[in-house]
């Protein structure tokens, strides 16, 4: 019994018939794969080149410029936050680099945590600090008060 | 020591280090966004606590971590454009070598006049102002 050869066809994966439109799942699943990755390649290169502007002329005003960062504080704080075309470029400024940061770490994530459960945790945890961030900056920009 | 096939762009050499140095920087970049979102949220907090953290940041070492901050995120931006010729432009992947040289002269070229700026107080505060 165990000296025959196996039949085969054992475990061969189905072969469609030639020139049949391209299959996108496997078989016998029914998730759709989706373009997120895709999208998610386009989303660095658009992001990427809008926050060569805004984060190197952030750090020429805040660092560079007159004085550099000895003169921030406060009251300088509240004088660029009186203008909506500062408060939207940080604004614009911050949700990019967040999106921008959060999928360029869960690339390094999926790059170099090889147990699938620390892939799971360490995304999870990399998603929950973004959501953070994204929810206490946007706050801090919509709610600030110079008068405080 | 076998050669790398002609034509590769991430093994070894300019393509594969760049890489490395974009991942490193990227990183380290997002790290930092992450504390300076929380410090600058201190404006809700107080004026005195805001100012109280942000003169950490003017102080001589934190300084000095900022023109390394800079610097991590002027190479990742020039890289990125890089990368983005890379990908779009038709001769992007022949001449990346060549766009990695340009980018590492335009990174020190802009670096160097930008650190000096934000050193100037805390050299003259270390060394005192030599007029």
């Amino acid at each position: 019994m165990a000296t025959t050869a196996a039949p085969a066809d054992r475990g061969a994966p189905e072969l469609a018939a030639p020139r049949s439109p391209r299959r996108r799942t496997k078989p016998g699943t029914a998730k759709a794969r989706s373009n997120f990755e895709l999208h998610a390649w386009v989303f660095m290169r658009i992001s990427g080149l809008l926050l060569f502007f805004l984060v190197l002329g952030h750090l020429v005003i805040m660092n560079v410029l007159d004085g550099g960062v000895q003169r921030v504080n406060f009251g300088f704080v509240a004088g660029r936050w009186a203008s909506p075309f500062w408060r939207t470029w940080d604004l614009v400024m911050l949700l990019l680099a967040e999106l921008h940061g959060t999928n360029g770490l869960r690339t390094v994530i999926n790059d170099y945590a090889e147990r699938a459960q620390t892939r799971f945790w360490l995304k999870m945890l990399l998603y929950t600090s973004a959501f953070l961030v994204v929810t206490l900056g946007t706050l801090v920009i919509f709610t600030f008060d110079p008068d405080l | 020591m076998p050669k790398a096939p002609a034509g590769t762009l991430y093994r070894g050499r300019e393509g594969m280090w760049s890489w490395v140095a974009h991942r490193i920087t990227g990183v380290l970049v997002f790290f930092f966004l992450f504390a300076h979102v929380l410090d600058t949220a201190l404006v809700r907090v107080s004026p005195s606590s805001y100012n109280e953290v942000i003169e950490v940041y003017k102080s001589p070492i934190v300084n000095l971590l900022e023109v390394g901050l800079v610097a991590a995120v002027l190479f990742h931006a020039l890289n990125g454009i890089r990368i983005i010729l890379i990908d779009f432009w038709e001769s992007g992947p022949k001449y990346q070598k060549q766009m990695l040289y340009i980018e590492l002269v335009l990174f020190v070229v802009l670096l160097v006049p930008a650190a000096y700026r934000m050193l100037q107080h805390t050299a003259e505060t270390l060394f005192g102002n030599a007029t």
